[in-house]
């Protein structure tokens, strides 16, 4: 096996099924530590201003990135205008740009603020390694190779795709620059250090928020039950 | 109606002495672990003052509680949920830890290390957080006894509203004047905290209306913090899980009554089942102001009213916890006697611990508006009784704590209290009751037999009529749940995950 193989196949499924198997045994086991672990009350200034664009910019990226993955051929017909080629390259560049900007404070902030760097652990430091490394990857790419959302549909979707059909086909990446593999690999590693991680947070994002009931009245007995017939859901909005 | 039950606490405010006996109780048992080294459960203020943490009735700043719209309907003042979503990455409203404190200990090993010298050695304070050195400038309890000046005291919310002229005799100081409010988690019937949740993990408990955070579901988005008005709901940094008074629920269910209550120097709390009607907190939740406290009594049933029995054995409610509410201490001094009042209704989260409001300092008399500090004789009960407009504590202060300003509310109650005072003390120390003290007793609304009553309650009451406790029967929940035989021989069901910080 090439090391090709190893980078872009092996450790791809490798770090999936850990994300997986291991997330849930952690979700079952130990839910406990599952939390987002904020700092915000020891620190909430610096917070401010590296949490929100490293969230949002990261998350925007993130929505990109999908994009692309699923709807290939509506990238490549929106890019077939120039302008709007631009329009795009300049957006995902500013978006890439506000999440350096977070990730740097909340690094500082986690070096320079005594009371948050006494509750950062070593996981913490590995996890913004790996996503800093991330985001300055994507930046190089985007300014050494530049039009990314124009020749990424063709070179990357293709790979990712191969991947998930469980058919792989490494190849399609072995003669690409380094930063672009990097990016890949950095990638790889996020997914394989998630279920060890704070990262775990992500997939706990409460949507059933937007749709329960304000209160919430639980009978012990029984059995636990969440006890809400209509007169408990009071406060919905009307 | 639809019945349930609410173990509910109470606090004779004319008892307590300020010795935070409660608040050490309750950190020994619950809060002294990392990350909780700055919760105070239970924590007791000198009012007026800022309180723990500073100025947490500020709701302008920290967006607790509930607010009512002009067509009357009903908002979370912090948040609505496509708002709470967007927050989750920064909550612009959450409490800093300095606005608590930062928990410090000391370094006692300086005692024995330090070098020979001309002065004793001192032991360093140090952080519990970072364990660095530091300057203690705050704790829980930092204003004690200094509620009352100028410094603490002008920065209190509740003072909005008294008179100018009577804020500034507060200030003079022979008219100083303090009193203590303790305070633990409210158990509401309306929780804020339960709504501000993202995840769902804070609940109501259906059998006693304990507000209880899963610990296994908090994901530290810390909504509830800044939602609780009472700022009694406090994030451990070190978990990353809220965490708050849980009513020391483990004790209540094996008979014992919480730690705060059990241990209080003063006999100052009671505690007893108020049996409320859940279909009523809607119209409670959405009471205009003037409405609100009257709509929240409405809603705790008379435990006595055949009517109320019935719905409540059909609600699954059994006849002992029937008979305990029928015994209930908080039944008597909330309904009964009409004497405790719930702490600031206007935040409409319908409070369910109850306060009975201070009578002043009444070793003062008044004289052409002037408060004269020498003792009186009795006569000075009734100067008093008919102007207790210009009682030391003012009405309106109270007012702004307990009745949504309505000093009428807080004048009844004083005026009971004090005639229960004139009646014993004129059978106990003059050995009858003159025609003007039961005049004044008519004018209060009461009569000897309650006289008696309260008197009963609130001066000798054992233990077991303090703490009304009913059963839980726990063991029977435990066994629907799990099979006893299958665990015999075990120590308790279920498995232990330790509550480490995850990563």
């Amino acid at each position: 096996m090439s090391g090709n193989e190893m980078l872009f196949v092996v450790f791809p499924y490798a770090a999936f099924a850990l994300l997986v198997v291991v997330s849930i045994a952690r979700w079952r086991l130990h839910q406990f530590t599952v939390s987002s672990m904020s700092s915000q009350l020891l620190e909430s200034r610096r917070l401010f201003w590296g949490s929100i664009p490293f969230h949002w910019g990261l998350t925007l990226i993130l929505v990109g990135h999908l994009a692309a993955l699923i709807v290939p051929r509506s990238f490549e017909l929106w890019n077939a205008v120039p302008l709007q080629l631009l329009l795009l390259e300049i957006t995902g560049m500013a978006l890439g740009l506000w999440a350096l900007f977070g990730i740097v404070v909340l690094i500082s902030r986690r070096i320079q603020v005594p009371r948050v760097r006494s509750v950062t652990t070593t996981m913490d430091a590995v996890v913004l390694g790996v996503i800093l490394a991330q985001i300055v990857t994507g930046l190089l790419i985007a300014i050494g190779y530049r039009w990314g959302s124009f020749w990424g549909t063709a070179v990357f979707v293709p790979y990712v795709r191969s991947l998930l059909s469980f058919s792989p086909r490494p190849e399609l990446v072995a003669a690409l620059p380094v930063v672009l593999k990097l990016h890949v690999l950095s990638f790889f590693v996020f997914v394989a250090i998630f279920p060890f991680s704070r990262l775990v947070h992500i997939i706990t994002l409460p949507l059933n928020y937007l749709t329960r009931p304000w209160q919430k009245v639980v009978r012990n007995a029984p059995e636990p039950y969440v006890y809400q017939p209509s007169a408990d859901e009071f406060l919905t909005r009307r | 109606m639809r019945v349930r039950a609410q173990m509910s606490m109470l606090f004779h405010l004319d008892k307590c002495i300020g010795c935070h006996t409660c608040s050490v109780a309750c950190k020994n048992l619950w809060t002294d672990r990392k990350g909780a080294e700055y919760m105070w459960w239970n924590n007791v203020e000198t009012r007026p003052g800022t309180g723990y943490p500073t100025g947490w009735e500020d709701q302008e700043h920290y967006k607790g509680g509930w607010w009512r719209d002009d067509k009357g309907r009903v908002h979370l003042k912090i948040q609505n949920q496509p708002v709470g979503l967007a927050r989750l990455f920064f909550n612009p409203n959450l409490p800093q830890l300095d606005d608590y404190y930062d928990p410090f200990t000391f370094r006692y090993q300086d005692l024995f290390d330090s070098p020979q010298g001309d002065q004793q050695p001192t032991a360093q304070p140090i952080s519990m957080i970072t364990g660095d050195e530091m300057e203690i400038e705050s704790g829980p309890n930092w204003d004690d006894d200094l509620g009352g000046s100028g410094i603490y005291a002008r920065n209190d919310p509740s003072l909005d509203g008294v008179d100018p002229d009577v804020r500034a005799q507060m200030e003079e100081i022979e008219r100083v004047v303090f009193n203590y409010l303790p305070r633990i988690c409210n158990h509401c019937l309306n929780p804020s905290c339960v709504a501000a949740c993202p995840s769902g993990a804070i609940y109501k408990r259906a059998e006693d209306g304990v507000v209880l955070v899963h610990e296994d579901k908090c994901r530290a988005w810390r909504m509830c913090v800044s939602a609780c008005p009472y700022k009694k709901v406090y994030y451990n940094w070190s978990t990353g899980k809220s965490e708050k008074c849980i009513l020391c629920f483990p004790r209540m269910e094996t008979g014992q009554a919480p730690a705060c209550a059990h241990s209080c120097v003063g006999r100052i709390r009671y505690m007893g089942v108020l049996l409320y009607d859940a279909d009523a907190i809607e119209e409670v939740v959405h009471a205009p102001d003037d409405e609100l406290l009257q709509a929240q009594m409405d809603a705790i049933l008379d435990p006595f009213d055949p009517k109320v029995i019935a719905e409540a054995k059909a609600a699954g409610i059994g006849d002992d916890w029937i008979d305990s509410a029928q015994n209930s201490p908080a039944w008597k001094f909330v309904k009964e006697w009409g004497l405790a009042l719930p702490l600031h209704p206007e935040y409409r989260t319908a409070a369910m611990m109850f306060y009975i409001p201070p009578l002043s300092p009444v070793m003062s008399t008044i004289e052409r508006n002037l408060v004269k500090l020498d003792l009186g004789t009795e006569e000075h009960d009734f100067e008093l009784f008919h102007q207790l407009e210009k009682a030391r504590l003012p009405l309106e202060y109270l007012a702004n704590l307990f009745s949504v300003g309505d000093h009428e509310v807080i004048k009844k109650i004083l005026r009971k209290m004090l005639a229960v005072r004139m009646y014993k003390r004129r059978q106990s120390v003059e050995g009858f009751v003159d025609g003007a003290t039961m005049a004044a007793l008519e004018a209060a609304g009461t009569h000897p037999d309650e006289v008696e009553a309260i008197y009963k309650m609130t001066t000798l009451p054992t233990m077991e009529e303090r703490f009304v406790l009913p059963p839980y029967h726990r063991e029977m929940a435990i066994e629907e749940l799990n099979d006893p035989l299958a665990h015999k021989g075990a120590v308790g069901v279920g498995y232990i995950d330790p509550p480490r910080r995850g990563a």
